[in-house]
């Protein structure tokens, strides 16, 4: 009965008072493979990324100081020391990082080159990829170049342990990993003060930078019923255990949700969404919850599995308050369900931050505008960072309902918006600061739809990575 | 000579394996011994206080617990100042003087432990009245010192005598300098009272002195080791001390092994920041821009205590003027006491936010007279038909500053982007494009005289192996592979002859900081003259073995031979150094170096401090959403001189990597302390440092050539450290040019931006 996962090729069987709440970055470290750094203990500056390698030679970067050993069970796992080749020459990853010149103080880089491994493989924005990374010495660019020139990633097949393993840890702190809704109900009902774990990016601070180590803990990872996605005409069901990744996987190929795939492109980073999941997003009910605005914009709701059954709350209604939500002691959420945008709708979800990746959003907006022909039919408009809650604005979806969305009208709504949300001056911005930038949002998306030969954005300027050196 | 070998090859960093597998161990990476004890500090929870009782009793009680040092503990002195100048407490007593000082070390067997133990002190505190801004120091008078005031010619007759005049404000905030590996020191007592110290620090020798002081013992006792730093940027010269002398105290007390590594959060919170400024100046001008006066005010916040702050204002006072030449000036800086942590060195030393001052000049003067500022710009580059010195009195060359000013514009293409830019803002209903340049001149010394001296300690062994030593420290700068270069220059060895060792007082004493961007000049130095001493003794052994006169002996290629036409004697140098030994020559070394020249008299503020200056220019493109205020760099183009570069690779390194940090300082880095003086951005997730995504995509640097330093550095190099990171003021420029605004509070986070157009949008309507 203990945490079994594999590691750079080699099956760990931890001892049965292992605490299942320490983190995996701390594990490691004591077991003397320091090659993984603590840079913040917040998931944050990737300096601890190790990879999680599926079967099928998929491979997803996370953050070591957020994941417990529980978490770990049943996973293959490589951290940097088990990427050389056996005679400790270099893999093809941090032989281009050679190659490039790309380390400076070398306390990133080893986060760097498993960011980069798991890149090699899942392909992509070479930002996307190092979002989760911070590098305070090379400005990035050499690192960019080594990204430019990574070898094709080999089809490794590594071996993830077999285990019917749900529970472990000592009877003090025990840590479940219930593989049916049911047993997760039951669990619930015995284990009242256990901690519900989703992905953990948001819990998993309280292990590592708050080293707190609690009685019991619920991992829903793999509970069947919270995972998979079902995609129909109506829209998709999201399991509510399901990680962004696969979430953001879905939605850059289809089309009607590729302003919700490009929010997600920038909540948290690679790390964060291999993790992190909607279900979280909802239960931890933050007011700038970066998913919340979308999720209210479309309507979407939420399926509350509970002893007496499922009860399907809309959102906006299982968002009661600053951090409150409807969720009851003894249920879990199970599943999401996001409707599609109507046909020659307009949707966008926008963000504001001080950094475009891997930054909390000082406020969120998204908006749906329903249309026949010029007219707005019904408009709705969500938003978050704005107050105690992620939450709509019927005053400004009032301004535009039964109007043509024109310049002057998009103006009238963003004041009403401005005037209707409460924010708050905190270390993200002030108050003002907020209202107004709601305000324009609404010109932008007004842009957005008028002016679709322009960029709509910063960064939808193209910048190609182009470095140039002479040297005498 | 052996160019492709060492001197100016661009080879990679040392480490650079090391790196990339995870082997080049930091500080925590060293295997725990057994019975190794571990810190954690308890921090103020208040901006200003009165600290009363603390009872440590019930944290001392709790499992694994071994001690719990406060101020009354401290051995020696509970001093860890720097400069001596004032008592500047390790540990607080009596009174609380920021959110994040520490009050006392618990120590315990895990760092779980003592984390946990730190729940259990409830100190008393009586809060007191507090000054958590620029402004309320000013008005309360707050100083850490006297102000500092460097005058020319007579500023305001000139101002009132000039056609035009013009004025402005405007403020840049600190940074945190987020060096990837945090504070971290391991202590290990010896016997009769000895303490080893692993630092991650800039300045092994002043953590010797700090520790000596805490601990009230003799300096030889101390011994301070560094191999290298995951980063310092100057949050390592003094912030280092205090960590490592906690360590050794602990250490000490404990008569245990103690490992001091601060958490994000309380190293962010506990550690000085790059001092925050607010400007105020006057100029006077004439119609094509050329002023003839300025008046100005540079007002530092140096938070609690002094630290490193007279040496980081004075030299913002002595790069106020930057690269330009103003016949009458009056220059005056403040250093201000606040209830902030206390502010200290930060890559630049205060130079970046000097150089600030000029731009903000510039840019209004060309709005009043109705100009490009590069127009206004160029019309007071110091040199040609302006004065060349700096008001000081030391020497600008008006040259070089033309030079990197026409090569970064040239290949910028300035005119034809500016029509295509012009274009591009016309046709769009809400982003506009913006070009800005910056042109910088950085004197490179350390202001403290005394500090301009290196160390150097280098054994040649018998089969001809080099170890290889020297005072300054590696933080990822590559100074340990240039100084390894400059060593195998000098034998003629393949560099991987040389091997190179940790920093350590033990090898090398009464070293300087590595700061100042001194490193490779001091250190190249002495360990050049410490190889040469032994090259001379190994040459003179090869003369009286080939009865040929010491000059005709040569080294190169990993041999000795006779540089004669027609004779072709010649041995491996490790023969030569076995035969050395064996003949019972020397092969070690020391090598000293002080930097000539330099001179400073404090009292007239004149004198010439600098061995010489650094130039540099930059024009940069953004772009700018002006209905969010978000902005990004498109493009930039640098020139930056490092006179006959040592390493090519590793200054492309310092150059970007310190422009894409200057960058960061300038647009998303803001620190925010709340209403009670708490700081709130304690870790990345509140405090963001650039991602890949805001260094610029075309990224274009172009080393300066054919210009070897004119002063006597070593092989005609410049260091690099520090002035690349002030070219990142071509993006200010470039969003005041993007978006029209003609004042532009720092950092331009998209808040700043947006706020400031607002502003603009407001008062024209």
């Amino acid at each position: 009965m203990s945490i079994t996962f594999t590691l750079n090729g080699e099956l760990r069987r931890l001892p049965a008072e292992t605490p299942p709440a320490m983190t995996l970055l701390d594990w490691l470290r004591a077991a003397g493979l320091t090659g993984t750094k603590e840079g913040c203990a917040e998931g944050d500056c990737g300096a601890c990324t190790v990879v999680i390698e599926a079967p099928d030679g998929a491979r997803a970067p996370v953050n070591a100081c957020l994941m417990t050993l529980g978490q770990a069970h049943g996973l293959a796992l490589r951290s940097v020391e088990g990427l050389s080749a056996p005679d400790g020459a270099p893999h093809p990853v941090q032989a281009a990082m050679l190659a490039a010149e790309a380390t400076q103080c070398g306390f990133c880089t080893p986060g760097i080159v498993m960011s980069l491994y798991a890149h090699a493989r899942m392909g992509g924005d070479a930002h996307e990829a190092l979002a989760g990374n911070l590098c305070r010495c090379t400005g990035y660019r050499p690192i960019l170049d080594a990204m430019a020139a990574l070898p094709v990633a080999e089809d490794t097949a590594p071996l993830c342990p077999a285990t019917d393993v749900t529970a472990f840890g000592p009877p003090e702190h025990r840590f479940f990993l219930p593989r049916s809704l049911d047993e997760t109900l039951r669990l619930r009902r015995d284990h009242p003060g256990a901690w519900i774990l989703a992905g953990g990016t948001d819990l998993g601070l309280q292990f590592s930078e708050h080293r707190e180590n609690p009685g019991s803990i619920i991992c829903l990872r793999d509970v069947a019923e919270l995972r998979g996605m079902t995609a129909g005409p109506e829209g998709l069901s999201v399991g509510a255990a399901e990680p962004y990744a696969a979430l953001l996987d879905h939605m850059a190929h289809d089309a009607d949700f590729a302003a919700f795939a490009g929010l997600l492109r920038r909540l948290g980073s690679r790390q964060i969404r291999a993790l992190g999941t909607l279900g979280g997003n909802l239960g931890t009910a933050s007011p700038i919850g970066d998913a919340l605005p979308p999720l209210l914009a479309l309507g979407a709701r939420v399926s509350l599995a509970g002893p007496d059954g499922a009860r399907d709350v809309a959102v906006e209604d299982f968002l009661l308050g600053y951090r409150r939500n409807a969720l009851r002691a003894d249920e879990v959420i199970a599943r999401v369900f996001i409707p599609r945008p109507t046909p020659g709708a307009i949707f966008a979800a926008e963000k504001l931050s001080r950094r475009h990746d891997q930054d909390i959003s000082a406020i969120g907006l998204a908006v749906l505008l329903e249309r026949d022909g010029d007219v707005i039919t019904h408009a709705r408009i969500a938003h978050g960072g704005c107050g105690p809650m992620a939450a709509r604005a019927p005053e400004a979806e009032a301004v535009l309902e039964g109007a043509a969305f024109t310049e002057a009208q998009a103006r009238a709504a963003g004041d009403a918006l401005a005037r209707a949300i409460t924010p708050m001056d905190d270390l993200r911005g002030t108050a003002e600061y907020r209202r107004v930038a709601a305000r324009n949002l609404m010109l932008r998306l007004y842009w957005r739809a008028a002016r679709p030969d322009a960029a709509a954005e910063i960064m939808a300027l193209p910048t190609p990575h182009a470095p140039r050196f002479i040297s005498p | 000579m052996n160019a492709a070998l060492s001197q100016g090859a661009a080879l990679a960093h040392d480490s650079a394996l090391g790196h990339v597998t995870g082997r080049a161990p930091f500080a925590d990476d060293v295997p725990e011994v057994p019975g190794l004890l571990h810190g954690a500090l308890l921090l103020s929870p208040v901006a200003h206080g009165r600290l009363g009782a603390l009872d440590v009793a019930a944290a001392r009680a709790m499992p694994g617990i071994v001690a719990v040092l406060t101020a009354r503990d401290v051995l020696g002195a509970n001093d860890i100042s720097p400069s001596g100048r004032e008592v500047e407490p390790l540990f607080a007593d009596g009174e609380l003087r920021h959110h994040g000082q520490p009050i006392a070390l618990v120590v315990g067997e895990s760092r779980d432990a003592a984390l946990a133990a730190l729940t259990a002190l409830k100190p008393e505190i009586e809060a007191l009245p507090t000054i958590l801004s620029i402004e309320d120091a000013l008005a309360a008078e707050a100083y850490l010192l006297p102000p500092q005031e460097i005058t020319q010619g007579d500023a305001a007759g000139a101002i009132a005598a000039a056609p035009m005049q013009t004025s402005g404000e405007f403020r840049a905030g600190g940074q945190e300098h987020f060096y990837l590996e945090g504070q971290i020191a391991i202590a290990w007592p010896g016997e009769d009272g000895d303490i080893t110290i692993t630092s991650s620090t800039q300045h092994p020798t002043e953590v010797q002195h700090i520790a000596a002081r805490v601990l009230g013992c003799d300096f030889n006792h101390i011994t301070v080791r560094c191999r290298r730093m995951g980063g310092g940027f100057g949050g390592k010269e003094s912030n280092a001390s205090w960590v490592a002398a906690a360590a050794a105290l602990a250490a000490r007390i404990t008569g245990r092994p103690v490992k001091l590594r601060l958490s994000r959060k309380a190293d962010m919170a506990a550690t000085g920041k790059r001092h925050p400024f607010l400007y105020r100046w006057r100029a006077g001008f004439d119609a094509t821009g050329r002023i003839t006066g300025l008046e100005a005010m540079l007002a530092a916040d140096g938070g609690h205590s002094l630290d490193l702050t007279g040496g980081v204002v004075f030299r913002a006072l002595t790069h106020a003027l930057n690269c330009y030449d103003v016949p009458a000036v009056k220059l005056h800086a403040l250093s201000l006491r606040t209830n902030m942590v206390s502010h200290t060195a930060f890559r630049g030393f205060g130079g970046p936010q000097g150089v600030l001052l000029m731009d903000d000049v510039l840019r209004g003067v060309a709005a009043a007279t109705g100009q490009e500022m590069e127009a206004v710009r160029a019309r007071n580059f110091a040199g040609g038909d302006n004065g060349s010195k700096a008001p000081y009195g030391q020497a600008l060359e008006g040259d070089l500053i033309r030079r990197v000013y026409a090569e970064a514009m040239a290949d910028a293409g300035w005119a034809a982007r500016r029509a295509e830019i012009d274009a591009f803002n016309a046709a769009h209903p809400f982003l506009r494009r913006g070009l800005g340049s910056f042109v910088l001149a950085f004197g490179i010394s350390f202001g403290l005289m005394h500090l301009n001296q290196a160390g150097a300690l280098v054994h040649v062994y018998a089969d001809g192996s080099i170890r290889l030593n020297h005072g300054g420290t590696e933080m990822g700068q590559g100074l340990n592979i240039k100084i390894a270069q400059v060593v195998a220059d000098a034998f003629g060895v393949p560099i991987a002859r040389i091997r190179i060792t940790p920093t350590s007082t033990a090898e090398v004493p009464n070293t300087a900081p590595t700061a100042a961007s001194t490193g490779s000049d001091l250190n190249g130095w002495a360990a050049h003259l410490a190889a040469s001493a032994i090259r001379e003794r190994m040459a003179a052994e090869a003369a009286r073995l080939w009865e040929v006169p010491v000059e005709a002996i040569g080294f190169g290629e990993g041999r000795v031979f006779v540089a004669k036409p027609g004779d072709n004697r010649a041995m491996g140098f490790g023969d030569l150094a076995h035969r050395c030994w064996v003949q019972r020559i020397s092969l070690s070394a020391t090598g000293f170096y002080r930097t000539p020249d330099i001179h400073w008299d404090a009292k007239s503020m004149r004198g010439e401090p600098f061995f010489y200056f650094s130039y540099g220019a930059a024009v940069v493109e953004v772009v700018v959403d002006t209905l969010t205020g978000e902005h990004r760099v498109l493009r930039a183009d640098l020139v930056q001189d490092c006179g006959r570069s040592l390493n090519p690779t590793i200054d492309r390194g310092q150059i970007e990597g310190g422009f894409v940090q200057g960058l960061g300082w300038l647009t998303t880095e803001s620190l925010y302390w709340d209403k009670e003086g708490r700081q709130r951005t304690l870790g990345p997730s509140t405090y963001k440092i650039p991602g890949s995504r805001d260094a610029p995509p075309d990224f274009r640097l172009r080393l300066l050539a054919n210009a070897p330093a004119r002063a006597e550095t070593i092989f005609r190099s410049k260091g690099v450290g520090e002035p690349p990171l002030m070219l990142a003021t071509a993006v200010w420029n470039a969003l005041c040019d993007a978006t029209g605004l003609t004042a532009l509070d720092l950092p331009a986070t998209p808040e700043v931006v947006l706020m400031a157009l607002e502003r603009m949008r407001r008062k024209h309507g």
